[in-house]
């Protein structure tokens, strides 16, 4: 029997039919350019006004705060690079974790190879947490950004975002502090007064949304310099024509998936323990990585003991399950996931993972359908394996 | 990604197992990619008779252990060491560039049985005077 099952959220949602619905006449009717002044314009003009409503409300700012960039990894650079150059007068630190999306650290190591910076990164314990005491060991005189992400792609593991800023500011609160909230939009409450911080990076993909579409919030009165040059857009800040279909797509999919974002994951969450319950009960050698507690409430990772993660990850695709893997060998180069290794994983452990990510629409029969077809699969392996 | 003939391979590998009595055994990976793989080998005269394997490792690995043994299996000593890594590459219809590392191991796997079968016998194998498994190359 083959299905069609889609455990790999984490990667990208689907777009959802309202969203869809929201998008359409953008692509149909509403072609204006949003910066000219004629009135066909001004639909377009007004999509974009009414998405950035919907996108602040989503994390409790206001639309004044709510830049649109292409999505998470332009966010990231910009809200990295844009505070690096602004305040390299200041000093030239930054402050960063050793399990952040690439689209952190190697914008991070882009500024200490070529631009003269210098980085910490913070380490995480076992379950992915960074430890508050080394934050505050690590702040320096010369210190001008502190970046660490709300909820880890790989391992869901949510930081302490608020207890971090707070450390941050009582030493210099000039220091700005960047959250990468990617994974926390639609699957958490995101609220920007809450957690404190200056600047905060989503994108509409990982909620249901459209991809290529994203936002930086920038906190009124915290200045940095552009990313991208050019044109007017965005209040000066962010050129280029908008993506005005992908922008209204994400202000709805901010709309409709933070509204009811604590009822939804709750259910998600319960099927998520059955799914580890059932995995830990049933298949011998499987370990849940990162925290039980601290956790996304969508997000599964396993290591699955003499199994390699390519071979799991194709055999479920044999089964019409899409799950995906910390392997080196689904990745291209030889070095397993920077977030396993950095959690105490050795590197023969981290390549037989397994990161199931569940959305709003899984249901319990597609889990027990999976763990039934894992049971099968980690037997097989396991007779073809010398180990 | 990968071509029919890989994913039949990986889904139902051949020459699967262990060999009880072989005459040799080669056992050759490398802990940092993951990839191991060990090869038994059973040999009549000069003819490899028999041959299976078992592997931990990425759809690549399994599926390289599996043609190389088909392709073996029966050559004579010689003539089964002529074989490449390239020839399980072909015979795979092709690997994507990053995997094709991943099929060197069976190359190594049956190299490195011939060596403990001709070391057991004290048997002189001049293709593998120099013969080192490449620890590092996976
Ligand atoms: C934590 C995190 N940050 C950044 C990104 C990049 O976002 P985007 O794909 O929208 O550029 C992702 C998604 O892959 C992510 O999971
Ligand atoms: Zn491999």
């Amino acid at each position: 029997m083959n299905k069609n099952i889609y455990f790999d959220n984490a990667a990208t949602t689907f777009l959802d039919d309202a969203v869809y619905e929201a998008m359409k006449p953008y692509f149909e009717g509403h072609f204006g350019n949003p910066s000219s002044i004629y009135q066909y314009c001004q639909t377009a003009k007004q999509g974009i006004t009414e998405a950035r409503e919907q996108v602040a409300a989503g994390i409790n700012a206001s639309a004044g705060e709510i830049y649109f960039t292409s999505g998470g990894s332009e966010s990231d650079n910009w809200a990295i690079i844009g505070t690096a150059f602004a305040k390299r007068s200041k000093g030239n630190h930054l402050i960063t974790t050793k399990i952040e999306h690439h689209a952190v650290l190697h914008t991070i190591e882009y500024l200490e190879k070529k631009h003269g910076f210098t980085a910490t990164y913070l380490d995480v314990d076992q379950e992915g947490l960074v430890n508050p005491e080394d934050l505050k060991k690590a702040l320096t005189p010369e210190t001008i950004l502190v970046s660490v992400m709300l909820a880890n792609n790989e391992i869901g593991t949510i930081q302490p975002v608020a207890d971090l800023v707070q450390i941050t500011k009582e030493y210099d609160p000039k220091i700005y502090f960047h959250t990468d909230a990617v994974q926390a939009l639609g699957t958490i409450p995101l609220d920007v007064q809450a957690l404190g911080v200056d600047l905060l990076t989503i994108t509409a993909h990982k909620a249901y949304g459209p991809k290529g579409v994203g936002a930086l919030y920038i906190k009124k009165g915290v200045v940095i310099d552009n990313l991208i040059h050019g044109g007017g857009q965005e209040k000066g800040k962010r050129a280029g024509t908008e993506n005005v279909a992908g922008i209204v797509g994400f202000g709805k999919a901010a709309e409709l998936f933070t509204a009811d974002v604590v009822e939804r994951n709750l259910k998600i969450k319960e099927l998520r323990d059955h799914l580890i319950n059932r995995a830990t009960a049933e298949i011998e050698g499987i370990v849940i990585n990162g925290s039980l507690e601290h956790r996304l409430p969508g997000n599964s990772n396993f290591s699955v003991k003499r199994i390699e993660g390519e071979a799991l990850i194709l055999s479920l695709d044999h089964y019409g399950i899409a799950a995906s893997s910390g392997s080196a060998c689904t990745s291209g180069s030889l070095d397993p996931s920077h977030v396993l290794l950095a959690i105490g994983l050795d590197h023969g452990t981290a390549h037989g993972s397994l990161r199931v990510s569940l959305g709003k629409d899984n249901t319990k029969e597609e889990i027990d359908f999976f763990i039934d077809k894992l049971i099968l699969i980690a037997q097989k392996l396991r007779a073809i394996s010398p180990l | 990604m990968y071509s029919k003939k890989v994913m039949e391979h990986f889904m139902e590998p051949h020459n699967v197992g262990e060999i009880e009595d072989a005459d040799g055994i080669g056992e050759v990976g490398n802990a940092k990619c993951g990839d191991i793989m060990k090869m038994y080998i059973k040999i009549d005269g000069d003819i490899v008779s028999d041959i299976k394997f078992k592997t931990f490792g990425c759809a690549s690995a399994i599926a390289s252990s599996s043609i190389a043994t088909d392709l073996i299996k029966g050559k004579t000593i010689t003539d089964a060491l002529a074989l490449t890594n390239q020839d399980v590459v072909d015979s795979l219809d092709g690997l994507p560039p990053v995997k094709v590392h991943c099929s060197v191991l069976a190359e190594q796997a049956f190299k490195s049985a011939v060596k403990d079968y001709a070391d057991k016998n004290n048997i002189d194998i001049p293709e593998l005077r120099d013969f080192v498994p490449d620890e590092d190359h996976h």
